[in-house]
């Protein structure tokens, strides 16, 4: 187990990369925590893999350094970083049974083999395989192929990290959960310092402690699920997050007043006079159907109740606005305005979040 | 659903029909007939039974030739096989230089038989040949033409220089579907390169490998145009295998009874292993843990 630290770290899989464009992992200075659980949540195409591959190993970054404890491992090969790491599509050893599948990575270590017997055997009841052990790993079904790339992924318990790349993409929905949830009762158990990469915002903000959302090469932000959702940093977050995202209006902002297309909306506090492509957002959540004479006008397009509370879908000249009514509560025909709840509006300043006055962030 | 029954359509399959018919159907029976019959000339044939089979099943020429035969199979899969994985694994992955490999290995592919067999042939001369003539120099008995070994050495080194690649190509196009993801997960593991091979490259490309086995089994069983223009079977017999005798019967003694049933069984033995070549690739495919 380790702590690692990411030092101007930098890729481009061009061999003479000219400008910040080429880069498909643009400049980045992290540390990861020993023993936290992270999520790498972005689209696809936005770094991911890459970062995880380079932390793993397979790739070798065009600038900066990757230390392991304080180590310098930029340059190590894969195997003396002692990493697990699950991919995307399983890879199994086809002609091995389960119990070899799973054994592999202990005995290419030399472990003993009392040991390899009792860790497979633990880690076959943790991924419900424990009657197919004998079984060759060929003709399995995709789920279960990944489950042993899961378990072979686990078995080794001095890893420094355990990095998955989307691992769960091929399993059916309900297994997801099961797995998801042993995972993290493993990360409580273990410690381990874990990676996961997923571009399914559920499946990392129920997984990690800390959500690292990518966008373009880049980490946007790096926060709890909590202030991902309340203090998006960036507007992707916003947008990326949350179901239905953040909306996210053009605004001219002097103060603690936004003018929305002729609209003045009071903001509660004080945001300064930002500069540039200044836009406000507030989530659905924030966002209030009103019949009253205040707020903005909008035109419903249509509602989408989805159980626990219904989607309203708007429109405000030209801009689609999502409002989420709690159940229970009536809409009727003339709640034609919306408002906002001023807490959870933010400010952003060419798709950077702007921190109003008073606020250390 | 209504089937609608229009028995013109037979007509549509008669093109392919007739195609067959001259191309397969008629000659072999051709032989067939021949296979039973005796003739002293004149084209006066005579009903001879199944004579010729038993005749064939009891000469120990052509035995002989079919012990040449498999012998000479045997050692081209046991060279080509292995050699060509080896050069696929160390082929370049992409790039200029893997493209320049699969031009320079193919051109041996395409080169005709005879020209094979006549490059072969010349090259080995002790007089004027650069193999033979520097073998020679540096003292060392090589006579394609007297010496039992040094003929056979010499048909199977152009059987592997003529066919590795084939066996190669299948074999790097295997190599290549393997996705990545395989190569890192064992970098992970830690599993050594033997490892890699053992458990990861080889059953992926088992499959391609299967018919690169049958294709160069087929290919070599049949063998006839390359060894025939380089030794001529000889010396001796040393190097007639079942075509060589086959023509030699057919065509030198004009033996066409014996020659025909003779054909037959080389026909069927030819059909036996393929059957079983295809049985086992099929059922590779589908096989099950346990």
């Amino acid at each position: 187990m380790a702590k690692i630290t990411l030092d101007n770290l930098a890729h481009s899989y061009l061999p003479n990369p000219k400008g910040e464009d080429d880069f498909a992992l643009k400049e980045l200075n992290h540390d990861w925590v020993d023993g936290e659980a992270y999520a790498l949540l972005g689209a696809s195409g936005c770094g991911k893999s890459t970062l995880l591959n380079i932390i793993s190993g397979l790739l070798h970054p065009s600038q900066g350094r990757i230390l392991f404890d304080d180590k310098d491992v930029t340059h190590a090969p894969t195997t003396e970083r002692n990493i697990a790491q699950v991919f995307q599509f399983p890879v199994v050893y086809d002609t091995m049974t389960v119990r070899d599948n799973l054994a592999f990575p202990l005995r290419n270590r030399g472990a003993d083999a009392a040991y390899v017997a009792q860790r497979v055997q633990q880690i076959a009841a943790m991924i419900g395989m424990e009657d197919m052990l004998n079984r060759k790993a060929r003709g399995l079904a995709a789920d279960a192929k990944q489950k042993i790339s899961l378990g072979r992924g686990m078995v080794r318990e001095d890893v420094n990290a355990l990095l998955f790349d989307e691992p769960l993409t091929v399993i059916d929905p309900h297994m997801k959960w099961e797995l998801r949830t042993q995972l993290k009762s493993l990360h409580h158990e273990f410690g381990h310092t874990m990676i996961y990469v997923t571009h399914d915002q559920t499946e990392a903000l129920t997984f990690a402690d800390k959500v690292a959302v990518m966008f373009d090469g880049r980490v946007v932000q790096m926060g709890t699920p909590q202030e991902l959702f309340e203090r998006p940093e960036h507007t992707f977050v916003g947008y990326f997050i949350g179901s239905p995202g953040m909306n996210v209006l053009n605004a001219e902002v002097t103060g603690d007043r936004a003018m929305i297309a002729g609209t003045q909306v009071a903001l509660g506090r004080d945001f300064g006079a930002p500069t540039g492509k200044v836009e406000l957002g507030v989530r659905p959540e924030f966002t209030r159907l009103t019949s009253e004479d205040t707020g903005l006008p909008v035109t419903i397009k249509r509602i989408e109740d989805v159980g626990r509370h219904k989607i309203v879908r708007a429109d405000f000249e030209g801009t689609p606005l999502n409002v989420i009514v709690e159940e229970g509560r009536e809409i009727s025909p003339d709640m034609t305005r919306i408002t906002f709840d001023p807490a959870g509006v933010n400010i952003y300043a060419d798709s950077w979040r702007v921190a109003p006055k008073g606020d250390a962030a | 659903m209504n089937k609608t029954v229009n028995q013109k359509a037979w007509f549509l399959i008669l093109p392919v029909l007739v195609l067959v018919a001259f191309s397969a159907v008629i000659p072999l029976m051709t032989v067939v007939n021949y296979s039973v019959q005796d003739t002293f000339g004149n084209n006066q044939f005579f009903w001879a039974g199944l004579e010729w089979f038993e005749e064939m099943l009891d000469s120990e020429r052509m035995w002989d030739a079919l012990g040449r035969q498999l012998a000479f199979s045997a050692i081209i899969l046991a060279i080509e096989i292995p050699l060509g994985i080896f050069v696929a694994l160390n082929m370049p992955k992409s790039g200029f230089w893997a493209s320049l490999c699969l031009v320079l290995m193919s051109l041996p592919l395409l080169i005709p038989w005879n020209v094979v067999g006549t490059i072969w042939q010349i090259f080995g001369r002790v007089d004027i040949g650069l193999l033979g003539h520097t073998l020679a120099a540096m003292g060392i008995d090589y006579n394609y033409t007297q010496n039992i070994y040094a003929a056979w050495i010499t048909v199977i080194v152009m059987d592997v220089w003529h066919w590795t690649s084939l066996v190669a190509l299948l074999a790097y196009a295997g190599l290549q579907s393997i996705p990545d993801a395989y190569y890192q997960a064992a970098k992970i593991d830690q599993a050594s390169r033997w490892k890699v091979f053992r458990f990861i490259e080889l059953p992926k490309i088992m499959g391609v490998l299967m018919i690169a086995i049958l294709l160069r089994f087929m290919d070599s069983f049949m063998i006839y145009t390359e060894p025939f223009v380089v030794t001529g079977g000889g010396p001796g017999n040393a190097t007639t295998f079942l075509s060589i005798d086959l023509v030699k019967m057919a065509l030198g003694q004009f033996d066409l009874g014996p020659a025909a049933a003779f054909s037959i069984m080389y026909y069927l033995v030819i059909l036996l292993i393929s059957y079983v070549f295809y049985t086992v690739m099929t059922n590779l495919d589908k096989r099950e843990g346990y």
